[in-house]
């Protein structure tokens, strides 16, 4: 087994397509794991783990906390709320300081764009990026690709469009760079407003009509609408939103194919998608929360193996 | 002057084998009956082609075709992680069933230092809590041990040198059934 050809995950943008097939390789074994009886392995038992998150997120931490106990890792949870960061503390300060804990990885979701590459150079600890502000979200694209290759058998040539937010969605991102190494075909669906304007340097189309869309995809990731990174309005209205973005059962059935429907959570219903969509048979949302553990099971197991005892 | 020479002696040829595979098939017989309350697990990799080709011969031969069999893997479990040079190898875990209570039979090819029993010990805890554990192994290298681990069934005992290898092959996988000794 190769090793991974960089030493922390800070997004997709700096790993290639045959580290993509280790972790995937990897998580393989590790889904067959968390399907057990007894869900744990041993590995990592004299690794310490800082999960250490400066943003909310609800299922990002627990599925990291969830994957790093599977392994028998110590772990160790930090939210910037309850911190001295509050109080002034910079970042590699609040770091440094619980590295002269001994810990040995740290997973972090930052406001600010770019803040894991900051840390990578800084400290003397593996870094994986949990999601840094409206850049990467690494382990998402990689857990959503996987899900596509349980789904439909490879990533390669499949047609994803990828709907709602692109503008502040790292997932989206992110899921561009990873669908990219695999060689999937992608289009963009949204408002104008949250479509970035360098989108063509991506290699990625962009389609404003849903319903043509939904016609040529094979797989439909809907996004969720990121109010809380929306400073203006980018479009008059959630209603006019959801009518003009909205996937419901009516126009999934008009399209005549059975499409893949996934989202990252957390789900608007109502809004980006309709219940009866999201808890349709040809969706995949619930299965890419369990990828979730054996992605980030793999992820940290193999920057874990990098790590020599001295 | 001259670069190392490998040479490669042969230790058992393929009818040696088969007769030690029909006499591991047959103790496992006297001990186990039916084959009612037992379990045959493979040792990921290598012990699977052995484990494949005991299931055969209890089929062919002994018309016992109802044995559960399964694969298991010891990568996560090993001591050896973060230690070795090359990063670890893991290969499919298939245990479709609950141990619990079964009389379990290891499989593998050459017992070493014990180290893989020894993770494979904790690793089939995972499926349960078997009745007990039994060891079986095509080759015993002797006075080889790390930990005080011993085979139940054993195909051949031998003496090796630390730095030389036992290799296993099998029909199917490799050109034809051998054992040989390599000295690297």
């Amino acid at each position: 087994m190769s090793q991974l050809s960089v030493e922390h995950l800070l997004g997709i943008k700096h790993i290639n397509k045959a580290d993509i097939e280790l972790i995937f390789k990897t998580a393989d074994h590790f889904k067959e794991v968390i399907n057990r009886p007894i869900k744990k392995v041993p590995s990592l038992r004299d690794i310490t783990i800082a999960n250490i998150f400066f943003e909310n997120s609800t299922r990002t931490k627990l599925s990291f906390e969830l994957a790093e106990k599977r392994l028998s890792a110590d772990v160790i949870n930090f939210s910037a709320s309850q911190s001295s960061v509050k109080k002034g503390e910079t970042l590699i300060d609040t770091v440094n300081n619980i590295l002269s804990m001994k810990v040995d990885l740290i997973v972090m979701r930052h406001p600010h764009v770019g803040a894991c590459d900051f840390l990578s150079k800084h400290v003397n600890a593996k870094i994986v990026n949990a999601g840094d502000g409206t850049h990467e979200h690494p382990t998402q694209a990689l857990l959503d690709s996987y899900s596509i290759r349980e789904k439909l058998g490879s990533v390669q040539g499949k047609k994803v469009v990828i709907i709602g937010d692109i503008l502040h969605s790292r997932v989206a991102l992110s899921n561009i760079y990873a669908l990219k190494l695999q060689g999937a075909e992608i289009k963009v669906c949204g408002p104008k407003t949250l479509i970035p304007k360098y989108i063509d340097s991506l290699g990625v189309e962009v389609e404003y009509n849903i319903k043509k869309a939904l016609e040529w995809c094979d797989v439909a990731n809907v996004l969720r609408v990121q109010n809380e990174r929306m400073a203006i309005n980018y479009f008059p209205s959630t209603r006019e939103y959801s009518q003009l973005f909205g996937i419901n059962k009516q126009l999934l059935d008009s399209i005549g194919k059975k499409i893949v429907i996934m989202h990252p959570g957390p789900i608007n219903r109502g809004v980006e998608i309709t219940s009866d969509v999201a808890d349709a048979d040809q969706s995949i949302i619930l299965n890419q929360v369990e990828n979730g553990v054996a992605i980030r099971m793999a992820v940290i197991y193999l920057l874990a193996e990098q790590i020599k005892r001295t | 002057m001259f670069g190392t020479i490998m040479s490669k002696k042969t230790l058992l040829n393929s009818k040696e084998i088969h007769i030690i595979l029909h006499r591991l098939a047959c103790q496992l017989i006297e001990n186990h009956n039916n084959f009612e309350n037992t379990v045959l697990i493979g040792i990921q990799p290598r012990g699977a082609f052995l484990a494949k080709r005991l299931v055969q011969i209890l089929k062919d031969d002994y018309n016992i075709s109802n044995v559960q069999f399964g694969l298991l893997d010891i990568t996560f479990y090993r001591d050896d992680f973060r230690r070795r040079g090359a990063p670890l190898e893991a290969n499919k875990t298939n245990i479709n069933f609950i141990v619990e209570d079964k009389n379990v039979v290891f499989i593998d090819d050459v017992l070493f230092s014990g180290r893989s029993i020894r993770a494979a010990l904790t690793a089939i805890q995972s499926f349960g809590r078997p009745a007990d554990i039994e060891l079986l192994v095509l080759i015993d290298r002797r006075f080889s041990r790390h930990l005080p681990i011993q085979p139940d069934y054993r195909g051949r005992q031998v003496d090796v040198f630390n730095e030389e290898k036992v290799t296993v092959h099998w029909k199917g996988n490799d050109e034809k059934d051998a054992v040989y000794i390599v000295n690297k």
